[in-house]
């Protein structure tokens, strides 16, 4: 099935309803579909070989991602915040593109045209167009740049039947309440971006687009406009609980669904959070860019009962991604391919029609089907999903492999430290050494040789930093990743 | 008639629309309110709903037929009860999961 389909049933399903609202205006399905529709005609009539997006979320974001969709040409939402030397370099790799932007209008590459996004669905609003046709499910949707903390961004390619099995296998169509509302902070050129809007139209759920994310204008935002679900990043999360320093709940009683993902959540943070929004259901969704985003969940009630147990096997479930949705398989391997014991951690195996694991021209998928994550992690006795982390920041120390994220999180819990990263540098004698940093809370002092006590009695003392260095903030990328490479290049340095 | 996945169909009577979700492609007899269903962008014809196929379908539901592997996802509510070759279709009950995003 090709991704117009779902504009084809919105649009008949509920067209009257508002659909996304962005800058003080909206649009109803009816419109997008229809704007969506002009834009294919006049993409196919110019000839451009992919669409280009460049800017925050806005009403031209679906119009032009629909819309390319029916010409059946790749949509390329590009992080606009980049520097322009790596931001023309994405541009260039894609000649032929037609180009839609926010504010200056970028340096373009060969036989580009762009048009600054307003003045884009202004000249659509003219055009009276046909349905778009069908498009062959095979065909590249949407190319997607990784975030590339660990080595350059790669383009991940989605084709129409990845992202419409996840919809098909994991949304329910129409399924939202004629008053629902999904606030939406997370950027257009982030997967989260994109499932979001697709699963939110499919659903018939008013996007509400926040600009530019800020605690205190989001919690204002759900207050106003009586916001029913929301989708945070950690780092979002943790600004969210820190501006709500000293209240005892968050005062959004329209707020039925939080739900997080992207990077690794601070229990810290979590646990704060499911304190401060006592009626909120909580969700942590898992995925990957070259997975169509979520492929495992943490739901509800899974959050409830872990916070109120005294059980440590339960309680741990906080820190997991969940289980696994319809039509996803798992396997968990060693490094040489054979499958781990029950419980026992290792590289995490994805399979599934939503399943891409291809960048420009090369499939990562074995031949059984089988997508690499990279990432580590294991599988508790009920199917219960936990991610370590990517393998390739896994510290290999003295023979033994030591996941960095159990020892950040022994750090974050240290009243005096609000972030930390550890990461191995060469040494002669053990292979890598273990270096951490730190950052401290507000008008706090850290105190180095307390902090190192505290992962030898958490953990134990081969876990234990060597070095713990202390800066006023880690390098993140702005989905709130932290790159480690560049704490890497920073310490290697000096 | 043929059903794949993605197929686009309408009643010839009422305002029910449907997606074909899974379609074995092999021929069969769908119809709506007893007469059968027509492209999506072709237009009704005059008649009633057999009373033998009353009913209704509902907005985002799916339905199923075991015999042939069928599941149709309804796009636009109406009258009339969805079947294949005589046999109503049932409603496919699933608990719907989490909103993710």
């Amino acid at each position: 099935m090709h991704l117009g389909l779902v504009l084809d049933m919105a649009s008949s399903g509920y067209g009257d309803r508002i659909a996304v609202v962005a800058n003080g205006e909206s649009m109803s399905y009816e419109e997008i579909a229809r704007l969506s529709w002009a834009a294919t005609e006049r993409l196919v009539a110019s000839d451009a070989t992919s669409v280009l997006y460049l800017g925050s979320n806005h009403l031209s974001y679906p119009v032009a991602l629909f819309g390319a969709a029916g010409a059946g040409i790749p949509f390329i939402p590009l992080n606009y915040r980049l520097g322009a030397v790596q931001l023309s370099a994405q541009i260039e790799a894609h000649p032929g593109s037609y180009v839609i932007y926010e504010g200056e209008p970028p340096a373009l590459g060969n036989g580009m045209d762009a048009v600054e996004r307003n003045q884009f669905i202004a000249e659509m609003r003219d055009v009276s167009a046909e349905p778009a046709p069908e498009q062959d499910t095979d065909l590249t949707c949407i190319l997607l740049y990784t975030s590339g903390t660990t080595a350059a961004p790669k383009a991940a390619v989605l084709r129409h039947r990845h992202l419409m099995s996840y919809l098909f296998s994991s949304v329910e169509f129409a399924g939202a309440e004629e008053d629902d509302a999904a606030l939406v902070s997370v950027p257009p050129y982030h997967i989260a971006g994109v499932a979001n809007l697709l699963s939110n139209f499919y659903a018939g759920r008013r996007i509400v687009y926040l600009d530019r994310f800020d605690p205190e204008i989001w919690l204002e935002t759900v207050r106003r406009e009586q916001v029913t679900q929301a989708m945070v990043i950690p780092t979002m999360l943790s600004r969210i609980v820190d501006a709500l320093d000293g209240e005892q709940s968050a005062q959004t009683p329209s707020l039925r669904a939080l739900s997080y993902g992207g990077s690794r959540m601070p229990l810290p943070v979590l646990e704060r959070a499911l304190s401060l929004f006592p009626e909120t259901g909580f969700v942590n969704a898992y995925g990957l860019t070259e997975t169509s985003s979520t492929i495992a969940l943490l739901g509800p009630d899974d959050h409830r009962d872990a916070f109120s147990s005294s059980d440590p096997v339960l309680r741990q479930r906080l820190t997991s991604v969940g289980q696994l949705l319809p039509g996803i398989d798992v396997e968990v391997r060693h490094e040489d391919g054979s499958l781990v014991e029950a419980g026992e951690p290792g590289l995490v195996f994805l399979k599934g029609d939503q399943i891409s694991g291809e960048y420009a021209g090369v499939s990562l998928l074995d031949d059984d089907g089988w997508f690499p994550t990279r990432d580590r992690g294991w599988i508790d006795a009920d199917g219960y999903l936990f991610i370590e982390g990517r393998a390739d920041d896994t510290i290999i120390r003295g023979g033994e492999n030591i996941a960095p994220a159990e020892i950040e999180d022994v750090l974050i819990s240290h009243d005096d430290v609000v972030d930390a990263v550890v990461i191995g540098l060469p040494d002669d004698e053990w292979g890598q050494r273990l270096v951490a940093v730190v950052v401290a809370g507000e008008s706090k002092t850290i105190d180095i040789e307390i902090l190192k006590e505290l992962v030898k009695t958490q953990l134990r003392s081969s876990k234990t930093p060597e070095e713990i260095h202390i800066w006023d903030e880690l390098p993140r990328t702005d989905t709130g990743k932290i790159l480690r490479r560049n704490v890497v290049a920073d310490l290697s340095g000096s | 008639m043929e059903l794949k996945p993605g197929g686009q169909l309408r009643s010839a009577l009422s305002t029910t629309e449907v997606v074909v979700v899974k379609g074995s492609g092999a021929d069969v007899d769908l119809r709506c309110g007893g007469l059968p269903m027509i492209g999506k962008d072709e237009s009704a014809s005059e008649g009633t709903i057999d009373e033998a196929f009353a009913g209704e379908s509902l907005l985002g539901k799916r339905y199923v037929d075991d015999d042939t592997d069928t599941e149709l996802l309804c796009t636009k509510p109406g009258d009339g009860a969805l079947s294949i070759d005589g046999r109503v279709l049932g409603l496919k009950g699933a608990k719907p999961l989490p909103s993710s995003d």
